[in-house]
Order: C-alpha cells, then structure tokens, then sequence
C-alpha cells in the first residue's frame, strides 16, 4: 500500500494548483466586470461579450486562425501518422536518424529561428504570405507534435495484430485500415486536437509567415496586450480558455468512460 | 520466446531481413512527410545559414549576395566568394549580443532549477493520491498546457501591473505596493508559470511508475521516510528530472512572448534580440546569425533529449 | 518430473506414418531454406516434409530459428535462398493474405476492437462469403471452442483461456489447408496448458487438419505431435516420433534437451555386432549398450542413460558392467516420482528416478545412503555426436 499524501504533500498540491489557475481564474471573472478597469470591480456584465462580436477585426482574425488551425492540423495529423508509421514499423532505412531528427527538433527548437527560416524560405521562393503561409508553417510545427502523439501509440500496439489480419487474408493496405487504424485513432484523435491547439496559439511563427489579410487571432491579441489589459482582451481569451478546456474536459471523459465500459 | 504473461514477442528480424534497396511499404508511408520536413525544415534551416553569411544591403530582402543561376558554375563562385563573417564579427564586437546570449542561458537555467524546486513537489504530491484524485490532478496539470500560452502570460500582466490585483491585494492587508511588471522578477515568474506543465508530467511519469514495493522494503531494511525518498525515489527519478530539465531549458532559452510582455527594456533574451533585429532593425543576417549561435548553443541539450526520447520510446 | 515418458500417447496412432511411405506426397516442403537476419543465420539449410493430417512440432529452444520457419511459411519472411511448396505449389512470392495457411499468434493478436465473434468471422469476411454463412461458421466454431455464450465479449473481457480459444478459432474459421501455431499455450497457466493440450489433440483429429506447432516445451511437443523436429541454431538436429527422439537421440543435444539424461564419456573398447563394451573412469565395471549401428574401436562415445532407467540399490548387486556406487546426495520427492541424486567416488552425480508406485516402502532410501545404480544395456544409447 502507498501511504496517504502528508502534509507537505497536500500543500505542494495546493499551492501547485493555485499558482496554476489563479491567474486564468482572475482573468475569466474580469471578463465579466462592468468597469473597464480591470482592478476594480464594477459589478457582474456581459458587456465585454458583446462588444466582442462587434468587433470586424477580431472575428475576422478568429476566422483566419480557425481555418488555418483546421486546415493545418489536418495535413499535420496525415503526414504526422505516416511519419509515425515509418519511425515505428520500418526498421532500418536510409536517412532514417536524418528523419527522426527533422521529427524531433522542431519540439524543442525556439519558435523564433522556426518562424524565421520559414519566412526566409517564403521570400526566397517569392511567394507572397498570407493564409497558405501560415498554414505550412503550423503543419510544419504540429506535424512533429503529431508524430510523437502516434509514435507513443504505435510503439505499444502489437505489430502481430496486423500480421494477423493479414494472415486471416487482409491485404496489407485492408489490414492497416481495419485493424490498427481503428486501434490508433483516439491517438490519432488526440494527435489532431494537439495540432489544432497549437495552431490556434501561435503567435510567433504566425507572425513571421503571415501576412496583410492574414493576421490571425494571436497576432491581433498580442498588439492589443502591448498596448495594455483590456476587458475585450479578457473576454476573448476566456472564450478561447473555455473552448479548449470543453474539449480536452471532453475527450478525456469520453476514454474514462470507455475503460469503465470494458471492466 | 517469454512463457509468462502476456508475451510480447521478440522480433530480431525486424528490418533486417528485406533485400537491399528495397524498401517496406512502412518506409515509402514516410516518404511524404520525410519529404515535406525536407522541403519545410531542412531548406529554410539551410536559408538561415547561408543568410547569416551575407551582407545588408537596403533592398527587399534586404541582404547580399544572391545566387545567380544564370551565370552557372561562375555565379556559385561569386557566391560563394561574398559570402563572409561579417554578421557574426558584428556580434562578436557588440556588447550587447554577448549580453543577451549569457542572459538568455541565466534566464533559462535559473528558470529551470525553480521549475525544479516547484515542480518536484507537486509531482511527488500527486502520486501519493488516490488514484482518481491522482487522474484529475493529471488532467488538471495538462489543461493550461492546452490553453493559450499568450493568454496565460496575459494573465500575468493584470496581475502584476503597479495597479495591479497584486498591488491591490497587498494594499488590502496593509504592504507597500511591489512593482514587479517589465523586470527579471516578472520573466521568472512567467517562465516558471508557462513551463510547470512541462517539468511536472516528465517527473509525474516516472514518480507514478515507480513501485510502492520499493518503499516497503527500503522501510523494512530500516530506512525513515526521509532517507527512502532520499535513497530510493529520488535516485529513480532522476530520468525524468533530465528529461523536465531539458524540455523546459531548450525552449526557455529562445523564448520570446515572456521577456518581451513580461520583461523590461532592460530584459535581454536571443528570443527577443532576433525578434528585435528583425523586425524592428531589418537586419536579417544579424537575426540569423544570432538565430546560428542560439541554435549551436542548443545543440548539445537537444541531442541529450533526442536520445533519452528514443530511450524512452524504446522502452515501452 | 520432465522425464515422465508418455509413449502410450504417441503410440495412438502408430498406424499414422505417412512419412515412412515413399510415395505419398508432403502438404508442405521445405527445401534447403536459409533465412539471414543481418550477419546471423537463423535458418540454416533447412529441409523438411510435413504430410496432411500430420499434427508436426518444431521444438527447440528460444532462437534456435523455428518461428522464423513458420512464419516463412506464413509468408512473413522471404526465404534468403531454397523453397516452400504447399500442395506441390511453390509460395515464392505470395503475401500472407494469400497464402491458405492460418497462424495462431502467441500473443493471440486479438483485435480488441472487435467482438469475439467478429474476431472469428474477420477470415471469413476477407473470403466474401455470404452473411448467412459466416454466421453460421461462426457459430459452429463457438460451438467447437466452447465459448456459445461470449460471442459479444470484446477480448479484454475474457480470461488467458478463453482468449487462447477465441485465437485458436479465429484462426480454424476460413478452413485453412494448415494450422500454425506459435507456442500456442505459452501464456497460459500449468494445469490449463495441460488440459489445452490434450484438447488441441483431439480437436486436430476431429477437423483431420494438419496442424504445425512451434514450441519450447518439450512436454507439449511429446504430447500433442506425431513428429517432432528438434531444431538447434537453425539446423535440424533430429525428425522422428516422440518415442523415438525420447529414446533414441542421435545426438547429445537432442538427449539433453527432451528429458534429463546421464552422460558417460568414454571409449570403445569392443563391438561385437549388438553388444558395444566402453570403458570410462566414471564407471570402473565398465559399460556395455546395445547398438546396431558400427563404431569404430578405441573411439569417444556418450553413453545416454535416463534416470528412470537406472535402478537404485541398497543392497550390492553382483558385480559387472553397468553398475555404479556412490552415496545419496540428495532426494527429491514430487509426488509420482522420486528422484535421487547419487554421488559417484569421483564426484560426479548422476541422477535416478522412480515412481513411487506404493504408498508404503520397507525400506526408504535416505540421505548419505550408500547405494548402487544399474542399468540394462538396451536401456543405453550410444552417441558419437
């Protein structure tokens, strides 16, 4: 048996857990202040909501970044699977340490030397940056993500369920898609969900590869934030926070359940 | 060939036994994402080299020399020719650069131990609950990494700001107010808040994965609670203290967001500088050149952590 | 304990030997096939015939190269050089999926996605049969495995047994013209595994299907196979009946590694036509054997002897060839069987079983007894290698 948490345990949690939400949970209640001063309480409005959705910039800033985040995580969990797929399943090939190491180092490597060579690449082929731009850098970015997430996976998911398929008759493609498909996809599911976050949260690689009439939400909150706190800013974070937390809350009831599902 | 269990078979054969230059349908599946990292990754990476050997000239893109295909051979040797130091010899004198570089890796490694000291605790802490509560602590843990980084470091900003809810928190209890915004104080206090996340679930993993049997029998061979920890758990969780160490100090140290929110002018980070160069003083080659040292400098940590990744994988 | 000789098994269908008839034609051959895994040969020159109906056994230990046998012939690896015929046919070429042999995995390879049932019927799927006729078959084969009720379980709500049958089912599903199993019974508990196997038997004699197994425990081999193949570093070392690899190993390895054996080192001094004389420090009466085969005079041989063919003695027998003294060193009772170690003069301990066949013994032999061991020359091999 493990000993219960002591003391100090709990503190460590407590204290842990509060650095962590306390400002998030600051930031959500002031989205809700009637003042637009932001340390003094002016009573409970939805005001900073409304005037949200009247703002044309942001909502078209919103919609950019939602499309490049969709589009982007698309092709990255594609590309991320296949990459998974070879890393895992294929042994020894040529330029695979050159490959697993294009897979790794854009997970540690500074988004500022990412965004910069990216946009060195865009100019010296002379295309003009806007939305594609930026969706190929954030593929670039989470297809990496999406690798690892899949990777994870597939190292544990036993190779001889395929053989047997195959072995039952499946050609190779037929066993893929009908038996470790179906067992990859809540990773496959998670890897998406990482790479459309990730999009959606960029700021400096967008900011580097896109350009006029392609500025996404993180680059339009950022030269707000320079210019100070503001309610509006509150409120569309606090949409952003609980979009995210709804889905990832989501898709981690969904795999408890199904475990408690099989007992 | 295991008897016990379920057997996970041993595959010795595995990629050896296929004629040469034949590859598996595994290896063309990567061919495409192999090829777009190529494409997306390697060549602009290759840009930013070759950049940071050239010259500014007051132009769109504002840098010389530029290949010259038309003149063939003779135009790679003009090319190559231009090509010069000048952008790292520009670093090399300026002050200022040397000053960002050493502050930049002091920022991130005094961030790291913090991180360390904040972390352990609250990983250790977790593991010791039941384990629905450990799960939701888990998830709790993982949810700000899902959310905004700008938001988060946003968040900071009210909080800090000298009429800020910290200010005004102090003033309540009767404490001179602090002013904390646009100095050092205020980029640790971003970095450790936006890469908890990122100590605690390396050194979750392996604390959680560790045997309570070990703990009994370090009890039974007459060690207290303290000494345990101290001989038996901490030991065993050193992997994942590299491996939080290392996934938290590589970013820090090109990180960008954090200094310049957070930060004063004063707050001196590569991150910043390339930003800066770039941006604001169009110096593409010295943005680049800058980007060469902060990336020659990360070598060595992302090998590390590339190896225990494989280690890691390899493992499971 | 693994000396338990259960020849009466194998001597079932002693009329079964269609390998002892010239013209009968293999289901399977395999011809001189070589498979390299890097610098190392895990198959090496390999020929051998399995025939329909046969219940065949690849034994040897880990690494010794009989899955990769089984899953050349499954179509998992390619041979590096000889062939694979099924039915005449050479399978160069062809991939797994259409190869009509079906493996049992030794992790099962459940799909845990997929019901039980659907498990089963995924070969018949793959053969676009009719809906009717793979529920049909589907639950036929419930039915053979006994699992009627569980048709709706995903696997991971089903115990190591279950498993192994839902595995087993799967794979008989799509009629194969050949069973693979890759040590089928590996993962499951002692006393299960040894009621699998009797049920194994008797489901292969049901169905009349030829049924390959690859293994390590010698024990299931000589209980479930018509033949055993003894393989070692990816070379056959022997073929033969149960029975026939138990007492009469051609090599040291293949007496050493079915069963526990005592070895003599020694040299032969006499062959006259049956009765071959040696002589070994190990034993100054002397040895005798029975053997048919020539050896050349003042030669090394081994002379194998198993334990439950040597007899313990408190009292001195007369004296003579094949008799041994020395002192109990140790006794280990299991049960059915005893088995005592005995300590020659020169150090060495040779080992003596018996079954305890009463519950009651006048006279127990006991620890630091002096006793004596003699065998029968004809329960004495002779090998040379």
């Amino acid at each position: 048996m493990r000993r219960g948490p002591s003391a100090f345990n709990i503190a460590a949690i407590v204290l842990g857990m509060g650095f962590l939400y306390l400002p998030i949970a600051l930031l959500v209640i002031y989205s809700f202040n009637e003042s637009r001063l932001v340390t003094v309480w002016g009573g409970f409005s939805t005001r900073w909501y409304v005037s949200l959705f009247q703002n044309e910039q942001l909502l078209a800033a919103a919609w950019v970044t939602l499309r490049v985040a969709f589009v982007s995580a698309t092709l990255a969990t594609i590309l991320g699977t296949l990459a998974a797929l070879g890393l895992v399943r294929a042994g020894r090939f040529r330029g695979r340490t050159l490959f697993s190491s294009m897979t790794y180092a854009p997970l540690v490597m500074p988004e500022v030397i990412l965004g910069l060579s990216l946009l060195l690449l865009f100019v010296a082929v002379g295309v003009a940056r806007g939305f594609w731009t930026v969706m190929i850098a954030h593929t670039t970015l989470t297809l990496c993500y999406a690798t690892v997430v899949v990777q994870a996976r597939l190292v544990s998911f036993d190779e001889a369920l395929e053989e047997a398929a195959r072995d039952l008759g499946a050609p190779p493609w037929k066993a893929f898609a009908l038996v470790t498909l179906p067992n990859i996809a809540p990773a496959v599911a998670a890897a998406w969900m990482l790479a459309f976050t990730l999009s959606l949260d960029d700021l400096v690689i967008a900011s580097f590869t896109s350009g006029p009439g392609a500025t996404t939400l993180p680059i339009r909150i950022y030269s707000a934030v320079r210019l100070g706190v503001s309610p509006e800013i509150n409120a569309i974070s606090t949409l952003l926070i609980g979009l995210v937390a709804t889905g990832v809350i989501a898709v981690y009831l969904l795999s408890m359940r199904r475990r408690t599902a099989a007992p | 060939m295991s008897v016990t269990g379920a057997p996970r078979p041993h595959r010795p054969w595995k990629g050896l036994g296929r004629p040469r230059g034949q590859p598996s349908s595994e290896a063309r599946a990567a061919y495409a994402p192999f090829l777009w990292l190529a494409v997306f990754f390697l060549v602009p990476f290759l840009l930013v080299a070759k950049l940071s050997l050239s010259d500014v000239v007051l132009a769109i893109p504002p840098y010389a020399p530029r290949l010259d295909w038309s003149r063939g051979l003779g135009g790679v040797i003009a090319f190559v020719r231009a090509l010069d130091f000048e952008a790292y010899a520009r670093m090399g004198q300026d002050g200022l650069y040397l000053a960002a570089y050493l502050s930049s890796l002091k920022f991130a490694a005094v961030a790291t131990v913090i991180l360390l000291l904040v972390g352990y605790p609250l990983a250790y802490g977790m593991t010791r609950c039941r384990p629905s509560v450990r799960q939701a602590l888990l998830m709790a843990v993982i949810l700000p990494f899902w959310t905004s980084f700008l938001i988060r470091v946003y968040a900071w900003i009210a909080i800090l700001k000298p009429a800020g809810l910290l200010n005004m928190a102090l003033a309540q209890i009767g404490l001179p107010p602090v002013d904390i915004l646009n100095t050092d104080t205020a980029v640790y206090i971003g970095l450790v808040y936006a890469y908890l996340p990122f100590m605690v679930l390396p050194l979750y993993a392996v604390l959680e994965r560790q045997e309570a049997g070990l703990l009994e029998a370090a009890a039974d061979l007459g060690c207290t609670p303290f000494q345990s920890f101290w001989r038996v758990t901490f030991p065993l969780s050193l992997p994942g203290v590299a491996a939080g160490a290392l996934l938290c100090f590589i970013p820090m140290v090109g990180e960008f967001v954090i200094p310049d929110l957070l930060g004063g002018s004063g707050t001196l980070m590569l991150g910043k500088t390339i930003w800066t160069e770039f941006f604001s003083n169009r110096d593409w080659p010295a943005a680049s050149a800058v980007a060469i040292v902060l990336l020659a400098t990360l070598v060595i940590p992302i090998l590390l952590f590339q190896r225990q990744q494989t280690k890691m994988m390899e493992q499971r | 304990m693994n000396a338990k000789p259960r020849l009466n098994i194998g001597a079932v269908r002693s009329s079964f030997a269609p390998w002892a008839d010239p013209s009968a034609k293999p289901l399977v051959r395999f011809d001189q096939v070589t498979k390299r895994f890097g610098g190392e040969t895990a198959v090496d020159a390999v020929s051998l015939d399995i025939y329909e109906g046969e219940f065949f056994a690849l034994l040897g230990p880990s690494g010794c190269g009989k899955s990769t046998l089984m899953r050349m012939l499954a179509g998992f690896e390619t041979p590096d050089l000889g062939r694979i015929t099924l039915g005449g046919e050479d399978l160069a070429g062809r991939p797994p999926h259409l190869r009509p042999v079906n493996m049992m995995f030794q992790s099962y390879a459940l799909f845990p996605h997929l019901t039980v049932a659907q498990n089963i019927a995924f070969g018949l799927r793959q053969q676009k049969k009719p809906k009717d006729e793979i529920a049909a078959r589907v639950d036929e084969m419930l039915a053979l495995v006994r699992l009627e009720g569980l048709a709706h379980r995903k696997p991971d709500q089903l115990s190591g047994g279950q498993k192994q049958r839902v595995a087993l089912a799967r794979a008989i599903a799509p009629k194969p013209r050949m069973l693979l199993l890759d040590e089928p019974l590996g993962a499951l508990d002692r006393k299960l595994r040894e009621e699998t196997q009797f049920e194994l038997m008797a489901l292969q004699q049901r169905l009349g299907m030829t049924f390959l197994i690859v293994t390590h425990d010698q024990e299931e081999a000589m209980i479930t196979a018509d033949r055993i193949a003894v393989m070692r570093a990816g070379q056959l070392a022997q073929i033969g009946r149960p029975a026939e690899v138990y007492e009469a190993p051609n090599s040291r390895y293949v007496a050493d590694f079915i069963g526990d054996v005592n070895l003599f080192e020694a040299r032969v001094t006499e062959d006259d036509g049956d009765i071959i004389r040696l002589v070994s420090p190990e034993a100054p009466e002397g040895l005798e054997a029975i053997e048919d085969d020539e050896i050349a005079i003042g030669s090394t041989a081994w002379l194998a002897v198993r334990p439950e063919k040597m007899r313990v003695h408190l009292d001195p027998p007369p004296p003579g060839p094949n008799r041994l003294e020395g002192t109990v060193a140790d006794i280990g009772y299991l049960g059915d069987w005893t088995t005592y170690l005995v300590e020659l003069p020169g150090g060495r301990t040779i080992r003596a079983a018996r079954a305890n066949a009463s519950r009651v013994v006048d006279r127990p032999v006991d620890w630091d007894d002096k006793v004596w061991l003699t065998f029968a020359p004809d329960s004495a091999v002779v090998l040379t290698r």
